[in-house]
């Protein structure tokens, strides 16, 4: 039977059997699996491989280490941790919803509008039309799903490429932000005094000598949600599987463009819970803000070690990946250098992440 | 044969604008058989068996499961039917673990409160499973249930395909091309796999172009020939040189083959 479909290419010097022939099957198969892996690079990169999340976390590890011997006492204080979380609450919301997107080896740019446009929805609805103020943070939730699901069914329906859909919608959201609320900002003596639940997240409680933020915590939470549901969940596996292989992902029986859909209006809802975090940051409504963090986001999420092509990352790793850039920010602010040394840091980091996110995807095969 | 087909079809046709890809075919797989269906590049086999796994509507034309008509108007339906289909571009997801992949599309969730409203997997479960399928099917190489397909060789990847299939394919397993992208040592195995599969008593179609596998494995050969079935043939009977004369027409099929049909 071996003679019939033999290949020269593996002959041994000697007549063989059949009996030959499949111990040489299994011994190839052994040393392929556990022998063939011998240099430290290549189980560095394996062990990467297994453990995506490693790389963000390293660097996160050796960047708070250096800051803090440079820095000493000035950096590692309570409160400049919590000050760091607390500048990376709006970016870790809405990377959480940028993960989701690009696991499905898309990526959304409307992000950012679609967080302003709800909170300039949930301001005006509460404070200029005097609507109760949790039926205004609703309207404000539907308006970020539908978003959301305006952009999924242009990705998934009509097969649009999502970074055009995204281009279009964040210009379109954006414009509509501005035109609906006349550009005008909703002070914060006047949310606080008509309106205080939609400051909620800006609010800080103390616990063990720290302050933190309830929007600080929610963004933990939702980290921790969302973790749960792409892993313990048909929909999570599912996300996973699409942004993996679309074609296997369809043919293995997973409605993808249904899936598309949710996972976009999922980014939507999250982005319009940012916007409402958003507001508790800055105190007031203020169409002008969250512009950047589209780019923000798509920052956490790669330098987080996600793969812009889909199917690998974590939400976990975004979280750390907003906290580096968060711990760089910080760093470089009390050391005293110019702002753009940050800008050019970050950079630097994105082509990094990149560049061992392509590393590590070679050791398949 | 006396027995009733499995999987029985009559008169399919399908075209797409003036190219004719099934031209009034028909089809038949009986149970327990190993049915291989060779054909030239663009003879139609593989319009063929689209039509029958749903992956293709037939323009007209009759398909019945087990002596009852049906109709797969996508592939889901004729998964649902009990016919599983491993295609040339392996229905896996690279990234995703051995087990996540058998149970791709159709995951256990845990009973009680955590599925019913946490809408949790059961993957304790599904793990057990999916060992036990591939065990079954002697793909003891295969360690960790938890590894991602994308560190498993061309073979082992072919292997947790076909024992997904198997696993869940109740009537009929349709292989396309399992062996096309192998080595040799791998291709042994795989067809070990299908023979394991069989003796199961799972009918398997078996689209391949490798004459020496199908001669081997297979228990009768369907010969597709511009667009429809030219004949069956016996390979106890006939030699490799008969099926490819037959394949591309250098050579008229005899009566007997044609009454096998």
């Amino acid at each position: 039977m071996s003679e019939t479909t033999g290949s020269p290419a593996a002959a041994p010097p000697r007549p063989r059997g059949p009996s030959d022939f499949e111990a040489a099957a299994a011994r190839e198969t052994r040393v392929a699996e556990f022998e063939s892996r011998t240099s430290g690079l290549a189980r560095l990169q394996h062990f990467l491989h297994a453990n995506p999340t490693m790389v963000p976390v390293l660097v996160l590890a050796v960047s708070v280490a250096i800051f803090g011997v440079l820095l000493g006492q000035r950096f590692f204080s309570l409160q400049t941790l919590n000050f760091i979380l607390q500048q990376v609450t709006i970016v870790g919301i809405i990377g959480v919803a940028q993960t989701l997107v690009i696991l499905t080896a898309g990526i959304d740019l409307s992000v950012g509008a679609i967080a302003v446009l709800s909170s300039v929805v949930m301001g005006q609805f509460a404070v200029r039309l005097g609507l109760p103020v949790p039926l205004a943070i609703a309207c404000g939730l539907a308006l970020g799903t539908f978003c959301g699901f305006v952009n999924g069914y242009l990705v998934s329906r009509l097969k649009l490429p999502p970074f055009i859909v995204t281009l279009g919608t964040w210009s379109i959201f954006l414009a509509a932000n501005f035109i609906y609320s006349a550009n005008e900002t909703i002070r914060a003596t006047e949310l606080a005094e008509s309106a205080p639940l939609l400051q909620f997240f800006g609010q800080t409680f103390r616990i063990f000598g720290a302050t933190f933020s309830y929007g600080a915590v929610f963004m933990v939470l939702l980290v921790l949600l969302v973790f749960y549901i792409l892993n313990n969940t048909a929909w999570g596996r599912h996300v996973y599987a699409i942004g993996d292989d679309q074609d296997a992902a369809r043919l293995s029986g997973i409605s993808v463009s249904r899936t598309l859909i949710s996972v976009y209006a999922a980014s939507g809802l999250i982005c319009a819970l940012a916007g409402w975090a958003l507001i508790g940051r800055i105190g007031s409504v203020s169409p002008t803000s969250g512009q950047e963090a589209n780019i923000q986001s798509i920052t956490a999420v790669v330098i987080g070690g996600t793969s812009l092509f889909g199917g690998r990352g974590s939400v976990f790793g975004t979280l750390i990946g907003a906290l580096i850039v968060g711990v760089f920010a910080m760093g470089l602010r009390i050391w005293g250098t110019d702002p753009q040394w940050t800008q050019l840091t970050v950079g630097a980091l994105i082509i990094l992440s990149v560049a061992a996110d392509q590393w590590i995807r070679k050791v398949s095969a | 044969m006396t027995q009733e087909p499995v999987l029985f079809a009559r008169g399919l046709n399908k075209r797409y604008g003036k190219v004719v890809a099934i031209d009034n075919s028909d089809f038949d797989l009986y149970p327990g058989e190993i049915l291989a269906v060779i054909g030239d590049n663009g003879a139609g086999k593989s319009t063929l068996i689209k039509a029958v796994s749903g992956a293709v509507v037939p323009d007209s034309g009759e398909i019945r499961l087990d002596g009852k008509p049906v109709q797969f108007p996508n592939p889901q339906s004729a998964r649902d039917a009990g016919i599983e289909t491993v295609y040339q571009q392996l229905a896996l997801s690279p990234a995703l673990s051995i087990a996540d992949n058998m149970f791709l599309g159709r995951e256990i969730r845990r009973e009680g409160f955590a599925g019913q409203y946490l809408r949790m997997l059961d993957k304790p479960k599904m793990r057990s499973v999916a060992r036990e399928k591939l065990n079954e099917l002697g793909l003891m190489t295969i360690q960790n249930i938890d590894q991602p397909v994308e560190t498993l060789s061309g073979g082992q990847r072919q292997g947790v395909a076909v024992a997904r299939a198997a696993a869940f394919g109740s009537k009929v397993l349709i292989l396309d091309e399992p062996t096309a992208a192998l080595g040799v040592k791998e291709s042994r195995k795989v067809l070990d796999l299908i023979l394991e599969v069989r003796s199961r008593g799972l009918p398997i179609v078996l689209i391949s172009h490798n004459m020496p596998h199908v001669f081997e494995i297979a228990d009768r050969i369907h010969v597709h020939r511009l667009g429809r079935r030219l004949c069956v043939i016996d390979p106890k009977a006939a030699t490799m040189s008969d099926a490819v004369a037959l394949m591309t027409g250098a050579k008229a099929p005899e009566a007997s083959m044609l009454a096998a049909a």
